[in-house]
Order: structure tokens, then C-alpha cells, then sequence
């Protein structure tokens, strides 16, 4: 950063009065945006609400990756177990309608017992055995839910769960729209504030965790797990305390998206959504909060921008179709990927001690 | 009692049996050396002590009590203290960050910041090399990073793995001079080490291990006038 912006920065950074105003003032923006992107439809509030979720999903994992150094490919099963348990307290299968207040703790306290169920096995793994057998889980997961139809039927098997409850308080519903005040207010937009209200909740006990002593913990235990226990740390306990937390967050965002939805099935927790969190993560920058809030954002906007860019920018230069959007969509995505990580290897903010490290490598 | 007490000490690895049933003991305030060549059980030995490694006969006593069987989390919070072979430094955190991991399991905020300050003084190259991230440090400020580290937390016991591996001469010396210090400040050490001359000239008794076993051991005088001693471990020839 350079110029003015450098020295608004460093004018941030020296008053807290300026400081004060600007997180309000990015506070009024962040509550005032959905009726902005209302006006560009609907379908662009829902698509930045599964943003949120996405962000929710890397800032869970990066608790486990990018804290504690545990390479997790089956990260979805977390986000899974939260909206299965959310379907089945709040739809018509099961005909059990709890309050989403009731269901999303219990949602996060379910992922976090599977977190434990996969931590505990892979104790003595690292790296690439760990991401192996994680990824596994994760499929078990996935092929349960698409199994557990007979002999007795509680997912539903592939057909999913329809008809799922939207959050509710009372007579206000979050899937309605209503006008207040003459101002029109969509069901999305009200999800949007409470997905942001998750959100900040999130960051703010991320940030606590990590300038903590289990903070400091999970980084010892991520550099060297022989000394960290000679440093008379409970290695066993923290990494399980790694998986649970960071499964926990995956909860609440599945609860969250089986009721934004409304349906679920099998299909949206594939292993190509495991991946993806873990390439917000990495590309963000592992172990950096507004890294990994950064990459969620980007890795979640850009292909919708491209799904609604690259049809009319063909027509426009060449008059007709030549690739399938589809496929040129992803083709950018993917290139787009593989420049960031040339040329921003530690991810586009890379956490402190990953700059100084790669600082220190270059001769 | 002796600090440490170690009887019939046997650690295998699957069939192979790495340390076949050994004594030692330490007192409290002594500096204690295990010295032998590469493979002889060395390492093995000082990890059951410390709860790193399963022992698959014999007993460890500690302070009095039982230890083998504990987590080593447990016994580094009583003040058994390994630093391990090669150092086992935080790579990527800065030398003070590396520090203060040493004091993790302590709440006396501001005798650990006492103790931080001590570590810069005993060390001045830490002092020099703060903020620096540790894995770029020289192997020789490694092995004192991780001497410093295992110091800030208080150690009763400290085990010391070899910490002359792989360092140029002069920085043993070094780091010999500051094992000395430490040990005259009154830290207990168990100091496992190949460099049979310069362990035995620092510590006040030594054992011998030979694959596995124990073969020779007493004071680091007489060890050091020990003819067969002489030969094995020190490269003299006796006639």
C-alpha cells in the first residue's frame, strides 16, 4: 500500500477515535449492503448469503489447518452432520419441528463430537496420511447420508430432505418477505444480517482463540509436536480441541445452509466443496484471519461474477458462443488459481509468521 | 531418594530391543553423563524417562514417584525437562516467541518476563536475534534457543540429547561453557552425548552404554583415565 491509502492506514493505526469511526462506518456499509445488491436481484443476495456460509466454512477450517497445522481434505462432513441434524429436528421427515436456536447448538455440538471421532484415530498422522484418511472420512460421511434410507430410513438416502424450516422467532419468519415502514425487506436480506451476525461472532472468538494460550499451543504443536509436549503441552488434548472447534463452526454453517435452502441432499457435500474451502484457506493465506476472509470472498464471487460475464463478453467480441460458459467459467477460475499461488505463495495475506518465513527463504 | 531413578529400564521397538534393562540415578544438583556411540540406546533411554517413549520393563522414579507410564506433558509441568535431538526449535516463530513456548505451562507472568530477560543475558545472540524467526538461526543459536527454551520453564531436571550434534568445534565449546553455567546455577542434568571427551570433562559422574546396556560408570575422572574408555571413546591408543 502506498500514498494516500498508506497514510489513512497509518492515521488508523495511530488514533483509536479513527478507528472507532471506521468500524462503524464499515459496520452502517456491511448493514446497509444487501439493499444495495437487491437492486442488481435477488439471486446476487443469495448468492453473497452462500458466500457468508463459505466464509463461515473457511474460517472453521482454518482453525484446524492454518492453526493447528492439520491438513483436513473431509471438511464437509462437518458442514454436512450440522445441516442433517438442522433437517432432521426442523422438517416434515421426521414431522419434528424444534427452534433453530435449540437445533444450532446441538448441530455444533454433533460436528464437534464427529471432529473428536476423526481427530482421535489420526492422532499420530501428519500431512499427507492425515489429509488421506480425512479425505476418506469425509466420503464416509457423504455415502452414509446417501445410505442411511434402509433398513430404517433416516437421511432419505439421495432423494435428500425437502421442505425444511426456515429459521423462525415467534410470527417473524427469515424466508418471508415483508415490507417495513414501506421498506421492502426479502427473506434473503434478513438471512444476510443474521449469516453476518454468525459471521462477526466467528471472527471475534477466531481472533480471541488464536492471541490465546490454546492459540499459542496449536502453533507449537503445528512446528514441532516432540517439543511442543516437552514444553508440557497436552499435544493429545489440543489437536482434538483443534478438530472439535473447527468442526463446531462447520456445524453452524450447515445448520444455517439446510435452512436457507430449504432442501439437502448428499450431492452438495462432495468432496469438490472440501477442496474448495481448503483452496479459500491456502489462498488467503493460512493462519491469517482476514486472509482466509479474503479468499471465501473471492473464491465464492468470482466464478458467479464470470457465470454472468463470460456469455455476454463472447457474444459481444465474437458475435456467437465458442465455449460453453460453463467450462470457460472454471477454465479462468482454475488459471486464475494457479497465478495467485505463483506469484502470492503464502496466499493473497499471508498470516505473519508465513511472510517472515518466505521472506527469510529468498537469498 | 535420588531425583531421578531409573532400574531395569527396557525399550523395545516392535522386536528389536534398543535398551536391555538399565540402571541410573541422578541426585539432585549433579551433572550426570550418558555417553556411547550411535545406536547404543541413548536417545531411546532418555525418551522413556521422559514419557516420550513406552517402557517395556523396568521403572522410572521421579522425585520419589512413580513416572513411568506418564504423558510427557505431565513430567515436563513437574520439571522433567527433554531437549530433544536436533534441537526441536518452532522454525517459523521468532526467538522470543520460542521462549516464551518454554514457559507455556507456567502462570507467574512476571517471573517468566524475569526469566525472558535472564535468557537474553546468558545468551546474547537470542538478544541480537529477537525477532527473527528461529529457523534461520545458525545451529549453534539453535541449540541455545533450545537450551534457553527448556530453561524458561523452570526445569528441575533437564535431559539434554546431545546437544554438541552437528556444531562446529568451537561453538561446542560454547555450548559446553553454558552447560556448566546452568549446571552451576544448581539445574540437575542428564547430558546424553557422543563427544565422550567433552561430556566427561563437564559432568561429575558418567555412565557407559553399549548397545543397549550399561557397562561402565562412575566418576567422570576415573571414566576419563579408563583405558578401555580411552580407546573406545576418546581415540587414544593405550599401550
Amino acid at each position: 500500500m502506498s500514498g494516500e491509502a498508506g497514510g489513512i492506514v497509518a492515521r488508523l493505526r495511530s488514533s483509536p477515535a479513527a478507528r472507532r469511526v471506521a468500524v462503524l462506518v464499515i459496520a452502517l456499509v456491511l448493514i446497509a449492503l444487501p439493499f444495495a445488491i437487491t437492486q442488481a436481484g435477488t439471486a446476487w443476495v443469495r448468492i453473497t448469503n452462500l458466500a457468508l456460509l463459505f466464509t463461515l466454512l473457511a474460517l472453521g477450517l482454518n482453525v484446524v489447518v492454518g492453526f493447528a497445522g492439520l491438513l483436513d481434505l473431509g471438511y464437509v462432513a462437518f458442514y454436512a452432520v450440522g445441516a442433517y441434524v438442522y433437517a432432521l429436528l426442523a422438517s416434515p421427515h421426521f414431522g419434528l419441528s424444534l427452534p433453530f436456536w435449540v437445533i444450532l447448538p446441538i448441530g455444533a455440538l454433533v460436528a464437534a463430537l464427529f471432529g473428536v471421532l476423526l481427530g482421535a484415530p489420526t492422532l499420530k498422522l501428519r500431512g499427507d496420511y492425515l489429509a488421506i484418511v480425512t479425505l476418506g472420512f469425509g466420503e464416509i460421511v457423504r455415502i452414509f447420508l446417501n445410505n442411511l434410507s434402509r433398513p430404517v430410513n433416516i437421511t432419505n438416502g439421495p432423494q435428500g430432505i425437502a421442505r425444511i424450516e426456515p429459521f423462525s422467532i415467534g410470527g417473524f419468519s427469515f424466508s418471508q418477505n415483508e415490507s417495513i415502514l414501506g421498506v421492502m425487506i426479502s427473506g434473503p436480506m434478513k438471512y444476510y444480517w443474521l449469516l453476518l451476525a454468525v459471521l462477526v461472532l466467528v471472527i471475534v472468538i477466531t481472533l480471541r482463540l488464536q492471541n490465546s494460550r490454546i492459540g499459542r499451543a496449536w502453533e507449537a504443536v503445528r512446528e514441532d509436536e516432540t517439543a511442543a509436549r516437552a514444553m508440557g503441552i497436552d499435544t493429545v488434548k489440543i489437536k482434538l480441541l483443534a478438530f472439535a472447534m473447527g468442526a463446531s463452526f462447520g456445524g453452524v454453517a450447515g445448520g444455517m445452509f439446510a435452512a436457507i435452502q430449504g432442501f439437502i441432499s448428499p450431492e452438495s457435500f462432495v468432496l469438490v466443496e472440501s477442496i474448495m474451502v481448503v483452496a479459500m484457506v491456502v489462498l488467503g493465506g493460512m493462519g491469517n484471519v482476514g486472509g482466509v476472509i479474503l479468499g471465501a470472498l473471492l473464491l465464492s464471487f468470482v466464478p458467479e461474477f464470470l457465470r454472468y460475464t463470460v456469455e455476454p463478453l463472447q457474444k459481444a467480441a465474437f458475435g456467437r458462443m465458442i465455449v460453453e460458459p460453463e467450462v470457460l467459467r472454471m477454465l479462468i477460475f482454475g488459471f486464475a488459481l494457479v497465478l495467485i499461488m505463483r506469484f502470492r505463495p503464502a496466499g493473497l495475506l499471508p498470516s505473519a509468521v508465513r511472510k517472515r518465513e518466505l521472506a527469510e527463504i529468498k537469498p | 531418594m535420588s531425583l531421578l531413578e531409573v532400574r531395569g529400564l527396557q525399550v523395545h521397538y516392535g522386536g528389536i530391543r534398543a535398551v536391555k534393562g538399565i540402571d541410573l540415578h541422578v541426585d539432585q544438583g549433579e551433572l550426570v553423563c550418558l555417553i556411547g556411540a550411535n545406536g547404543a540406546g541413548k536417545t531411546s533411554t532418555l525418551k522413556a524417562i521422559c514419557g516420550l517413549l513406552p517402557a517395556a520393563a523396568g521403572s522410572v522414579h521421579y522425585q520419589g514417584g512413580p513416572a513411568s507410564g506418564l504423558p510427557a506433558f505431565r513430567l515436563a509441568r513437574a520439571g522433567l525437562v527433554l531437549v530433544p535431538e536436533g534441537r526441536g526449535i518452532f522454525g517459523q516463530l521468532s526467538v522470543e516467541e520460542n521462549l516464551a513456548m518454554g514457559a507455556f505451562a507456567r502462570e507467574d507472568r512476571a517471573a517468566v518476563a524475569r526469566d525472558l530477560a535472564r535468557m537474553f543475558a546468558l545468551f546474547p545472540r537470542l538478544a541480537e536475534r529477537r525477532t527473527q524467526s528461529a529457523g534461520t538461526l545458525s545451529g549453534g543459536e539453535q541449540q541455545m534457543l533450545a537450551l534457553g527454551r527448556a530453561l524458561m520453564s523452570r526445569p528441575k531436571l533437564l535431559l539434554l540429547d546431545e546437544p554438541s550434534m552437528g556444531l562446529a568445534p568451537l561453538m561446542v565449546a560454547k555450548i559446553f561453557a553454558v552447560v556448566r553455567e546452568i549446571a552451576a546455577e544448581g539445574v540437575t542434568i542428564l547430558l546424553v552425548e557422543q563427544n565422550a571427551r567433552m561430556a566427561l570433562e563437564a559432568a561429575g559422574r558418567g555412565y557407559v552404554m553399549e548397545s543397549g546396556t550399561i557397562t561402565l560408570s562412575g566418576p567422570a575422572t576415573e571414566l576419563l583415565d579408563n583405558p578401555a574408555v580411552r580407546t573406545a571413546y576418546l581415540g587414544e591408543e593405550t599401550s
